[in-house]
C-alpha cells in the first residue's frame, strides 16, 4: 500500500494506491491519525488505484469521520473502482459519506 | 489444482490468502464485483482468526479449504486458537461506530451479507468456519 499527499488549495489530495487490509490499513490510520491533517478543510481521497478495501481499511475511515466533520474538515472519495465502492455498500456506507465520481466532481463539492 | 493453503497467524499472509483464492476462482469466471466479495468474505474471517483468536502468533497456523460444488462454493477455514462465540454476536450499528469513532465490529457483518451460509464449528481443540456462496 503507497499512500501519497499533496496539498493545494486548503486541501489535502490523498491518494491511494494498492489493497488496505488488517495488515496495510494501520498505515492509513497513522496518516488520517496526523495533527496535522486538521490544519485543512478538505480531503480529497483519490481511489483510482486501490484495488482492495477489507473492514480493516473501512473501520479507519469510520473511525475518523466523526472527528472530521466536528472539525468541519471534509472528506470526499473519488475515481473509486466499482467492485470498492461495492464495499461501501454492502454496510451503507456510500449513504453516510461522500463518494463522487471524479475530480473536478469532488472539487465542485469541497468548494460548495 | 491444490485447495488448501496453510499459513502461519501474521497479518502479512492474508494476501497470500486472497491471492490462492482468487487463483481457485478463477476458472469459473465470476464478475469482478463477486469474486471481490468472496475474496473479501474469507480474508475477513481469516483476519478475524489470525488476529483474534490466535493474537498473531507466527508458531500458529491457520487452513483455508476450498470446495466447488454444483452451483455452490464451499470454504472451510480451521484454526486452533479461541472459539468465535456467535451467540454473544451482534449486528454493528454503522452510525454508532461513527459517532464513537470506532475501528472495528464490522468485518462479520460483510461476511454475512456477502455469504448464503456461515456456520463456525468446535471439535476438541479445532474451530472451522465454514461459509457457502451459490454461484
Amino acid at each position: 500500500m503507497k499512500i501519497t499527499q499533496e496539498i493545494k488549495d486548503n486541501t489535502v489530495i490523498m491518494t491511494l494506491d494498492g489493497e488496505l487490509d488488517a495488515s496495510s490499513s494501520v498505515l492509513l490510520d497513522e496518516e488520517l491519525s496526523a495533527p496535522e491533517i486538521m490544519k485543512y478543510s478538505k480531503i480529497l481521497v483519490d481511489c483510482q488505484n486501490l484495488h482492495y478495501i477489507s473492514s480493516a481499511g473501512l473501520g479507519v475511515f469510520i473511525s475518523h469521520l466523526q472527528r472530521f466533520e466536528d472539525a468541519q474538515i471534509k472528506l470526499i472519495f473519488y475515481n473509486m473502482q466499482e467492485k470498492v465502492r461495492n464495499v461501501f455498500e454492502i454496510l451503507g456506507l456510500d449513504l453516510l459519506m461522500t463518494i463522487v465520481s471524479d475530480y473536478e466532481e469532488a472539487r465542485t463539492i469541497a468548494n460548495e | 489444482m491444490n485447495n488448501s493453503i496453510r499459513v502461519n497467524c501474521t497479518k502479512k499472509n492474508l494476501k497470500l490468502i486472497r491471492d490462492f483464492v482468487t487463483e481457485y476462482l478463477h476458472a469459473l469466471a465470476l464478475t469482478d464485483i463477486l469474486m471481490n466479495q468472496i475474496v473479501l468474505a474469507v480474508d475477513e474471517i481469516c483476519a478475524n482468526l489470525i488476529i483474534h483468536a490466535n493474537h498473531e502468533d507466527p508458531d500458529k497456523y491457520i487452513l483455508l479449504a476450498i470446495y466447488k460444488q454444483p452451483g455452490m462454493i464451499k470454504f472451510e477455514i480451521s484454526d486452533e486458537g479461541i472459539a468465535f462465540q456467535r451467540a454473544a454476536y451482534k449486528e454493528p450499528n454503522i452510525q454508532e461506530n461513527i459517532r464513537l469513532g470506532k475501528k472495528g465490529g464490522v468485518g462479520i457483518a460483510l461476511v454475512n451479507r456477502i455469504m448464503d451460509k456461515v456456520e463456525f464449528k468446535t471439535e476438541g481443540p479445532q474451530n472451522t468456519c465454514i461459509l457457502y456462496k451459490k454461484i
